[in-house]
């Protein structure tokens, strides 16, 4: 990499020859303060936050895009950059509605902070035009208040480049610029596929997750009804990030200690379910390959994914495996398999699940989902929502004892652990295919070729004899890069995973924010981790699962199975 | 078809916008009608050509070999014309030119004051050809200098030729052209773009319309010239959807030289390609901002990026892409045929060459007007544009558009050049020249730009979105009398500060406007705030009506007032209760004795 | 086209047609009153324009005037050279067209017999 050299505030700095202003200054210790600018997206230049004086710039420069240049002397904190700053805080609070106190985003709002480390606590526009727009909250999963949008594009990004669904562009013009979605209608109205990334990149509360902790809380404070949630596998390396610990933390014994604290009856482990899926999923596989089934195949545990296909390639639900995600299926087995067992009235089961994901809010009423005669999963928050109402509820999270799952329906194998990652839905169908398909017990459960950020991976592998060729996507971009190929006949695979969020669920739209590519990857690395100190390591070999199909399910892909545990899929046309 | 030579007059029919709106086409129809009923049609050509820039007195017919120039033409004039000059040889008096100030007419149009002073050298051909016949283009030398660039000089010579002649961009900020080319020649890329920017959206500003309207072709080779310079094979006319004569004229221009293989593959069978594409802006201001232009080519929402990168890098399609306007590309093969010595005769050492201004607002001769670069404002709008009408007083002149400033009488000597303009607070701008007199309120004035520069804003970046807004926010303050002083701070604070910190070339300029008033004209912004008076008397809600001693005592505007703020006893004067007044003008409108005034 | 010399010649070529709008040359003014359209101006016109169309002259403007008060010798006709005097000829006929054109405008070679009245031009 070749490598200039730059003066940053009279301190002498070697960034490399493509890199910004930003990113030298980061190097060397001097913050910028930043706005529009996200570590994962495309800088804009656009809020002009991060403004500083260089040589050979014509007035101030935006630091996130201004390239550095051999010999060029910076200054990022000179009088008229102070004042260049404060005014663009100024006049953002000024169209800014002024009720911090009473927003959700309070406490995590980057105008806020900002605001606070500029100092700036008023605004000389007093007489001005505020912008008033109505709330859309239109759809189970987000809710969009523009009154807080300070327009810095970040969800146009992330949703155009990144998600490819172009969901989200500027409208209008001057002061009554917006960001909108197509003929400024509700998300509701639009190809949105709810994954949620936008409301993980807003830095004020203009895009957030539908709060429904209120209605966990009034579950919870009803004596009438069984509260039971369940915990998916990306949550407990994520959480920790809300009471304040490391990224990369794990936190699972103590996350079940908080939600037992809270006041659940039960806390399950989604990993279960995981596992049952890849039961299903896996011998699904198996069979399309025997049996002259769909191919490629398609994982169908990624929600944002499943709308997308039923958005935008309609023609190719035939390739989504058939089988419920592990929300859904826990759903359906807690109200019927565990009701029985536990001998309560399903009727009085409250289900909650905690998830990574926004669009999960909006699985969970899809009317596909009622197979246990009732709505299986009654409500979905977020990590982050979890980590509100454990702050709220005064837990003090860190000092909590570990506690463990509740059983059955407790226990996850390694290889549904690794579903909270981008190549782990894929990694454990391989693991039991192996064996299904061998009818041996293989030592070898690594398939480091699914593993890692790169957006779609590809390999293949030779399984008894017979080669399969498998691909993984993450983000929507690269799955409908994917599809377009599917469509052509030109993605010559067996089976493929796709999950709709960059880096898979540990960078779900509803995990904590900030969350960017350094904070996934220590994530993902936990996830890893969890997996690797698993004694069991394949969802087949899970004694829960051996006892659910043993007692009372049956075979995998059997009668009963298939009533519960596996879905259909139609065309949304929005 | 040739024609013999037997025609022994054409008759020129001005076809541009501005003139067909006062109804040329009518005009034509008959002078073709009538010429036919004479017997004269063998050896009377009627010509449709583009702009003569003297709009105000469209429509406008010249009558050649006499070169006799006939102003405000109507359809019922055309019958005189044929009978008295076409048939008979009798000029037709009373449609000529009078000058204002004397009254005497004037024949032929190069004896108008208007033209005298003009150096026509973009405009040349507009007003003398049919733009819609490339044979005329060709008769006068047109894509001589293509031929030239094309079959003896190199890439490298023709940027040479166009830095020694010191041509900088006509549509703002004034680069040098032949140092653009050369960015984008020498960026590295199998493909690259040329874009003519005919996204003129400045309020007034009309130069590249005619241009575009009367002679395309000039337009069209100065493009093809640069792509061969930069290595370009495929080019953008970016021109708004508002010009449809413009786009008519430029569809056919492009077919026309496609046909004689003056445009496409192989030209001269140098081996050289170029084609040529006509894209449609919706209008958009910001579009004319380059990165904009080109996103909005691409199909994107017009909004400009940070540079660099530098469109000559990567700008269309990531591809190396050279942008210049309308003007500066029909400089081009002038330029390249008469020699950069030629250019530089005209000008000053670093202006060379003419700029084509449209004259608008409180001046006699609106229109169009090339002058060559360095002559002073005082002689554009005195000289050439006849001064100010209605015996008022001049006040100041606005030059550059919204992205320029308002000069006040002392600065009229300032030469109109780059590097002048700037120093004194306004910009050359795309030449759009509005002239205001005593009865104009130059915070009214800056309000009407920091209006359109608001509400055009892309809303991209904060200072441009949020602080134009603000600003035109003081400003109705001021001038509807709420304005403070602290606001006067506020309003030069913001104006400051997002001259320095906006996104791109506009917002950095939109405060331009608000600066060069302060500048100049300070103390009207404080008659308005510290005496709640606007000294020109145009800001409607600060005037304050008086009822006079010729006051009858009728009590018509005390029964009229909405408000009831005018009291007295019948037959004797009455007083309006200024506090009450809502400025609404029903009583001076109902007076019968015009005994209310106005301050 | 294929080659500059192409379109060259097709320049001169069309040349010819703007020439009119030139204000180069040398004009041939017709008085055209009633006076002169009576005394058979227009014939006079017509024979002039044809004769230079013949020749394929390309500087020669025809051009009309009004009555110049000198009607008895309608039909008159100016030719002016550039850098020349004024010659006004006067009582001409669509037979003499051939040789105004022919001995004055082409070979400068004035029509003596003809000749009305000269002014000189003016000096700078």
């Amino acid at each position: 990499m070749e490598m200039v050299n730059l003066t940053i505030n009279g301190v002498k700095v070697q960034a490399p020859k493509n890199a910004t202003i930003l990113e030298a200054a980061k190097s060397a210790g001097i913050h910028i303060p930043t706005l529009c600018y996200h570590p994962d997206l495309k800088p804009e230049g656009a809020c002009r936050l991060c403004v500083v004086e260089a040589t050979g710039a014509r007035g101030l420069v935006a630091s996130c895009c201004y390239p550095v240049a051999e010999g060029m002397v910076v200054q990022t904190n000179t009088a008229q950059v102070r004042k260049a700053r404060r005014l663009v805080v100024e006049l953002l609070l000024a169209s800014h509605p002024k009720g911090c106190l009473s927003c959700r985003k309070s406490g995590d709002c980057e105008l806020q902070r900002i605001a606070a480390d500029l100092d700036v606590r008023n605004h000389r526009f007093d007489w001005g035009e505020r912008k008033t727009y109505t709330l859309d909250d239109s759809n189970p999963c987000l809710v969009r208040d523009q009154e807080k949008c300070i327009l810095c594009g970040r969800c146009i990004r992330m949703c155009r480049d990144v998600q490819g669904m172009n969901v989200y562009s500027f409208a209008r013009r001057g002061f009554h610029a917006m960001v909108a979605a197509a003929f400024e209608q509700d998300l509701s109205k639009v190809a949105c596929s709810f994954c949620g990334q936008c409301s993980a990149v807003c830095p004020t509360a203009a895009i957030m997750e539908k709060d429904d902790t209120e209605r966990v809380w009034d579950a919870i404070h009803d004596p009438d009804k069984i509260v039971v949630c369940q915990v998916a596998p990306s949550v407990r390396v994520a959480l920790g990030e809300e009471v304040g610990l490391a990224p990369g933390s794990i936190v699972t014994g103590k996350m079940v200690a908080g939600l037992k604290a809270m006041g659940f009856d039960k806390v399950f482990d989604t990993n279960f379910s995981a596992d049952l899926t890849i039961m299903e999923e896996g011998h699904e596989f198996v069979d399309r390959l025997q049996h002259g089934g769909v191919l490629p195949m398609v994982t169908s545990c990624s929600p944002g994914w499943v709308n997308m296909c039923e958005l935008k390639y309609p023609d190719l639900l035939p390739h989504l495996s058939t089988a419920k995600s592990p929300q859904g299926m826990f759903g359906a087995v807690i109200k019927t398999y565990w009701a029985e067992k536990a001998n309560v009235n399903p009727a009085k089961i409250v289900s909650v699940s905690v998830m990574p994901c926004i669009a999960k809010k909006a699985e969970c009423v899809r009317p596909q989902l009622r197979d246990s005669g009732f709505q299986d999963v009654d409500i979905v928050i977020t990590t982050r929502e979890l980590g509100k109402m454990l702050r709220e509820d005064g837990i003090d999270f860190t000092r909590l004892p570990d506690a463990e799952f509740d059983s059955p329906l407790g226990y996850g194998s390694g290889a549904g652990a690794i579903f909270g990652t981008t190549g782990g839905v894929m990694e454990a169908a391989l693991r039991t295919v192996a064996d299904v398909v061998t009818g041996q017990d293989i030592q070898q459960v690594d398939y480091k070729a699914v593993r890692g950020f790169e957006e779609t991976k590809e390999a293949t592998l030779n399984i008894a004899g017979k080669e399969i060729r498998i691909a993984v996507c993450n983000t929507l971009g690269s799955a409908m890069k994917m599809m377009d190929r599917v469509r052509a006949g030109t993605a010559n695979y067996h089976f493929i995973e796709v999950m709709a969020c960059p880096g898979g669920c540990i960078g779900g739209g509803g995990q904590p924010i900030p969350t960017s590519k350094a904070i996934k990857k220590k994530r993902m690395e936990a996830i890893y981790s969890i997996d690797s100190n698993s004694k069991i390591r394949k969802s087949h070999e899970n004694p829960e699962i051996k006892i659910l199909y043993d007692t009372w399910m049956g075979k995998p892909l059997g009668e009963k199975a298939h009533r519960l545990l596996h879905t259909h899929y139609s065309p949304q046309n929005r | 078809m040739m024609q013999d030579t037997r025609i022994r007059a054409d008759v020129l029919v001005c076809g541009g916008t501005a003139c067909s709106a006062s109804g040329s086409q009518e005009v034509m129809k008959r002078l073709r009608e009538e010429i036919a009923k004479k017997g004269l049609s063998e050896e009377i050509n009627v010509v449709k050509t583009g702009c003569h820039g003297f709009c105000e007195n469209g429509p406008l017919v010249i009558v050649y070999p006499e070169g006799t120039f006939y102003v405000r033409v109507k359809p019922e004039d055309v019958p005189e014309i044929v009978e008295e000059h076409l048939y008979k040889g009798r000029v037709v008096e009373r449609l000529l030119y009078h000058e204002p100030t004397t009254g005497k007419s004037i024949p032929t149009y190069k004896e108008i004051d208007f033209y005298k002073k003009q150096k026509r050298v973009v405009l040349s051909k507009c007003g003398a050809i049919n733009p819609e016949k490339i044979e005329e283009y060709i008769a006068l030398g047109g894509y001589e200098a293509l031929g030239k660039v094309l079959t003896t000089m190199t890439p490298e010579q023709v940027i040479e030729e166009v830095k020694k002649s010191g041509l900088r961009g006509r549509g703002g900020a004034g680069f040098p052209t032949g140092m653009k080319w050369q960015f984008a020649h020498g960026a590295k890329g199998d493909k690259k773009y040329i874009i003519c920017n005919a996204d003129e959206g400045d309020p007034g500003a009309f130069m590249d319309r005619s241009v575009l309207e009367g002679d395309p072709h000039a337009v069209l080779e100065g493009m093809a010239i640069g792509a061969y310079a930069i290595g370009a094979d495929e080019a953008y006319m970016y021109v708004r959807a508002e010009y449809p004569l413009a786009i008519k004229r430029l569809e056919i221009a492009i077919d026309q030289a496609e046909k004689m293989g003056l445009l496409g593959n192989n030209i001269f069978g140098s081996g050289f390609n170029l084609k040529i594409h006509i894209k449609k802006g919706a209008g958009a201001f910001v579009c004319g901002e380059e990165t904009a232009l080109m996103a909005s080519i691409e199909g994107r929402r017009g909004m400009p990026r940070p540079r660099p990168p530098f469109p000559a890098n990567s700008g269309l399609w990531g591809k190396p892409t050279n942008i210049n306007n309308v003007e500066t590309w029909a400089n081009v093969p002038q330029i390249i045929l008469k020699g950069a010595d030629w250019f530089r005769s005209m000008g000053t050492e670093k202006s060379t060459g003419t700029k084509v201004f449209a004259l608008t607002g409180k001046i006699n001769h609106t229109g169009l007007a090339e002058v060559p670069m360095g002559i002073t404002m005082r002689e554009i709008i005195f000289d050439i544009g006849g001064g100010i009408p209605n015996g008022k007083k001049f006040k100041a002149v606005q030059i550059g558009g919204p992205s320029g400033g308002c000069l006040p009488e002392s600065m009229l000597d300032t030469p109109v050049d780059y590097d002048s303009l700037t120093k004194v607070g306004a910009m050359m701008g795309s030449g759009g020249l509005v002239v205001m007199d005593e009865t104009t309120c130059m915070v009214d004035v800056a309000k009407f730009f920091l209006n359109f520069t608001q509400s055009e804003s892309c809303g991209k970046c904060t200072p441009c979105r949020e602080g134009t807004k603000r600003m035109l926010e003081i400003l109705n303050r001021i001038t509807s009398g709420q304005g403070t002083e602290t606001d006067l701070v506020v309003l030069e604070d913001l104006a400051k500060t997002i001259k320095v910190s906006a996104l791109c070339g506009l917002g950095q300029t939109a405060p331009n406007p608000v600066l060069s008033t302060l500048k100049y004209f300070r103390d009207e912004y404080e008659a308005h705030i510290k005496e709640k008076r606007c000294p020109a008397g145009a800001c409607e809600k600060l005037a304050q009506y008086f009822i006079t001693e010729d006051c009858k005592g009728c009590g018509l505007c005390a029964r009229n007032c909405p408000v009831h703020a005018i009291t007295g006893e019948p037959k004797k004067r009455h007083v309006i209760d200024q506090t009450m007044c809502i400025k609404c003008g029903t009583c001076m409108q109902n007076c019968p004795f015009k005994a209310i005034t106005k301050k | 086209m294929k080659t500059v010399a192409d379109l060259k010649a097709l320049r001169e070529k069309l040349q010819a047609e703007m020439q009119v709008r030139s204000d180069s040359g040398t004009k041939v003014v017709v008085g055209m009153g009633t006076c002169g359209i009576a005394a058979g101006a227009r014939e006079v016109m017509a024979a002039l324009l044809d004769e230079i169309a013949k020749r394929k002259l390309q500087d020669v403007h025809v051009e009309q005037t009004g009555c110049i008060g000198m009607c008895e010798k309608e039909v008159l006709v100016d030719v002016i050279r550039p850098g020349e005097d004024r010659i006004t000829y006067g009582k001409v006929k669509p037979s003499d067209a051939a040789k105004i054109i022919g001995d004055h405008v082409v070979n400068g070679k004035i029509v003596q017999e003809l000749v009305v009245g000269r002014i000189e031009r003016q000096k700078k």
